[in-house]
C-alpha cells in the first residue's frame, strides 16, 4: 500500500511540472526549472511534512482531532516572515522572509519545550501548544496592527494565507534540510507511538520513554511544520485529515500510518496545488485562490465524511 | 519476584504509602485487597516503578495492567495483544497466539476493541500482557465491569498461571473472590499493609478493613462453574 501511495505521489509530481496557470503542457527549460520543479518540490514537501506531523500528533497524543497547528509553530514561523516584512528586510532581501519564518519556528520550537516541561505527558504538551499559539497570535496582530502600510497588510494577509506561488529553489534549500531532518525524526517514533495508544502509564512499563517520545514528537513537529509554514505561509486541515483517510487504507495503528501519512500529505497538497493552477479554467477569478483554503475547503467535508462512515470510536 | 522495602509516597503533598514492606514470588497469586483510597493503587504502580525515584523493572520480565485499561484508536483485538511484544521488539506470533488464546478471546481476533464487549475487551487487554511472558504480572482490577461468570474465568486463568510459576499480584476488590482464588491475601488501609495472610485466614482482617463484619449467609448465591 505504502508503495502505491509512493507512486501515486510520483505520477502527481510529474503531472504537477506539466500544468501551469490556466495552460498544461510541457513548458521550456526555464518555467521548469524556475517556477515548476520548485513548486511541486515544496508541495511535496510541505505536504509530506503535515501529513507526518498529523499522524505522529494524533498518536502521541491520542486525539484524532490533533494537528500540527496546535503545537503553536505554524502561528511564530508567520510572526517570524512578518517581522521580516514588517521592517522591510524581505523588501531588500527575498530570503530574509523564509529565514524570518524559520527564526520564528525555532524560536516557537524553543518555548514549545520550555512550557511543555521537563517530563511531558500529552495534556502538558497540548498546553504548552495553547500558550505558544496564544503568544503568537497576539504578537501577529500587533505586527498586523503597526503594519507602516496598508499595501504591507495586504501584502502580509496574502502570505499568511499560504500559498506555493513564486516560490524558487532558494526556497527548497532553506526549507528542506528542516523538513527533511524533522521528517527522519518522527519516522523514528512507530513503536513509541503504538504504546501510547495504552495510555502514558502502559506504555512507560513497554519500556517506552514516554516524556522522550513527546519531545521528539514536538521537536519534529516544529522542524518539518515550522520550515513548511515559514516558506509557505499556514496551509491547515492536511496534517489532520490525512491520517484520517490513510486509516481505512494502512489500518489502525499508529505506527503502521507514519510513512504513508508522509507521501499521502505530499500527494495531497501536490494535488491542491494543481487545483489552484487549473481554478481559472473553471471558474470566473483573476487573483489565484490560497492553496491553504483550497486544503480546508476540500478537508472539511471529506473529514466529516470519513468519521460517519467509521462510526464513534475510542478515543 | 518482585518486591518493595520500606516504601513510604507522597502524592500531590499527601502521604499514600507509609514505610510499605512487600514482596511476592514465583508461583504465587497475591491479592490487595482494602477500601477505596487505601493506597492498593499507588502500591501497584511502585512496583511497575511508574512512580518517580523508583526503579523500572524489565519491561520483559514485568507486565503491568492498569486500572480501567483501555485502548485508542480502536486496533484489533490482535494488534492489541501484539503490543506486548513491544519490550522485546519482535512481531513474534505464536506468544500472541498464544495469549489470545489462553485469554479465551482468540475468535474475536480481528475485531476492533472498540466494537466488543467491555468484558471481551477486558480479556484483550490482559491477553496484551500475557502476549510479553512476563515472569511478573501486575494486574489493577482486572475483573472490574466483568459478569460474574467471566470474572470467574478470569481469576482462574490467573490461577492457573501463578500455579506454572509466574508471581501475580492483582488488586481486587471483590474480597470473597480474591480469598477464593488468591494463595495470599494482603490487606491496604491507610496507606499501610494491615494483615499479610494465606487466603484462607484473610476474611477477618479484611472485613475489619472494610468495616465489614464476618458471619454465615445461607441464602442462596451464585457459584462459580464446578
Amino acid at each position: 500500500m505504502t508503495g502505491r501511495l509512493a507512486l501515486l505521489l510520483a505520477a502527481l509530481f510529474a503531472a504537477s511540472l506539466l500544468i501551469g496557470d490556466g495552460f498544461v503542457g510541457v513548458p521550456d527549460a526555464l518555467i521548469l526549472w524556475q517556477l515548476r520543479l520548485p513548486r511541486t518540490l515544496l508541495a511535496a514537501l510541505v505536504g509530506g511534512g503535515l501529513g507526518l506531523s498529523g499522524a505522529v500528533l494524533q498518536g502521541a497524543l491520542r486525539n484524532p482531532l490533533a494537528d500540527p497547528g496546535l503545537l503553536g509553530i505554524t502561528g511564530t514561523a508567520g510572526l517570524g516572515a512578518v517581522i521580516a516584512f514588517y521592517w522591510g528586510l524581505s523588501q531588500h532581501f527575498p530570503p530574509a522572509l523564509p529565514a524570518g519564518g524559520l527564526l520564528g519556528a525555532s524560536v516557537g520550537a524553543a518555548l514549545l519545550l520550555v512550557f511543555a516541561g521537563r517530563a511531558p505527558s500529552g495534556p502538558s504538551l497540548i498546553l504548552a501548544g495553547v500558550a505558544v499559539s496564544a503568544i503568537a497570535s497576539a504578537l501577529l496582530a500587533l505586527a498586523l496592527a503597526l503594519a507602516p502600510n496598508p499595501f504591507a497588510l495586504a501584502d502580509i494577509t496574502v502570505w499568511l494565507m499560504g500559498g506555493l506561488m513564486d516560490r524558487t529553489l532558494t526556497h527548497v534549500a532553506l526549507a528542506a534540510p528542516p523538513i527533511l531532518v524533522g521528517m527522519a525524526l518522527l519516522l523514528r517514533l512507530g513503536p513509541g507511538l503504538d504504546a501510547l495508544s495504552l495510555g502514558e502509564d502502559a506504555a512507560a512499563t513497554l519500556g517506552m520513554p514516554v516524556a522522550h517520545t513527546l519531545r521528539l514528537a514536538a521537536a519534529g513537529t516544529a522542524l518539518a511544520v515550522g520550515a513548511g509554514a515559514a516558506v509557505a505561509g499556514a496551509i491547515g486541515f492536511v496534517g489532520l485529515v490525512v491520517p484520517h483517510l490513510l486509516r481505512p487504507l494502512l489500518g489502525r495503528r499508529p505506527g503502521a500510518l507514519l510513512p504513508g501519512a508522509a507521501l499521502g500529505g505530499a500527494a495531497l497538497l501536490v494535488v491542491a496545488d494543481m487545483l489552484v493552477r487549473l481554478a481559472p479554467f473553471a471558474l470566473p477569478i483573476s487573483a489565484p485562490v490560497p492553496v491553504g483554503v483550497l486544503t480546508a475547503l476540500l478537508g472539511a467535508p471529506f473529514l466529516v465524511v470519513i468519521l460517519r462512515k467509521a462510526g464513534p470510536w475510542d478515543p | 519476584m518482585i518486591a518493595l522495602r520500606r516504601a513510604s509516597i507522597g502524592l500531590g503533598g499527601r502521604t499514600v504509602l507509609r514505610d510499605v514492606d512487600f514482596a511476592a514470588g514465583p508461583g504465587e497469586l497475591v491479592a490487595l485487597c482494602g477500601p477505596n483510597g487505601a493506597g492498593k493503587t499507588t502500591l501497584l504502580r511502585a512496583l511497575a516503578g511508574l512512580l518517580a525515584d523508583l526503579p523500572r523493572p524489565d519491561p520483559r520480565r514485568v507486565a503491568y495492567l492498569p486500572q480501567g485499561a483501555r485502548c485508542a484508536w480502536g486496533l484489533t483485538v490482535r494488534e492489541v495483544a501484539a503490543l506486548g511484544r513491544i519490550p522485546h521488539r519482535d512481531a513474534a506470533v505464536a506468544p500472541v497466539t498464544s495469549a489470545l488464546t489462553a485469554c479465551g478471546i482468540l475468535p474475536l481476533s480481528e475485531a476492533r476493541i472498540d466494537r466488543i464487549s467491555g468484558g471481551e475487551a477486558r480479556r484483550a487487554m490482559l491477553a496484551r500482557a500475557f502476549a510479553t511472558e512476563p515472569e511478573v504480572f501486575l494486574l489493577d482490577e482486572p475483573t472490574a465491569d466483568l459478569d460474574p461468570a467471566a470474572a470467574h474465568a478470569i481469576l482462574r486463568l490467573l490461577r492457573a498461571t501463578a500455579d506454572a510459576g509466574r508471581t501475580i499480584v492483582v488488586v481486587l476488590h471483590a474480597v470473597e473472590m480474591a480469598i477464593a482464588y488468591a494463595h495470599r491475601v494482603v490487606v491496604v488501609q491507610a496507606g499501610r499493609i494491615a494483615a499479610d495472610l494465606p487466603a484462607d485466614q484473610a476474611l477477618p482482617a479484611a472485613a475489619s478493613a472494610f468495616g465489614l463484619r464476618v458471619g454465615v449467609d445461607l441464602s442462596p448465591r451464585l457459584l462459580p462453574p464446578a
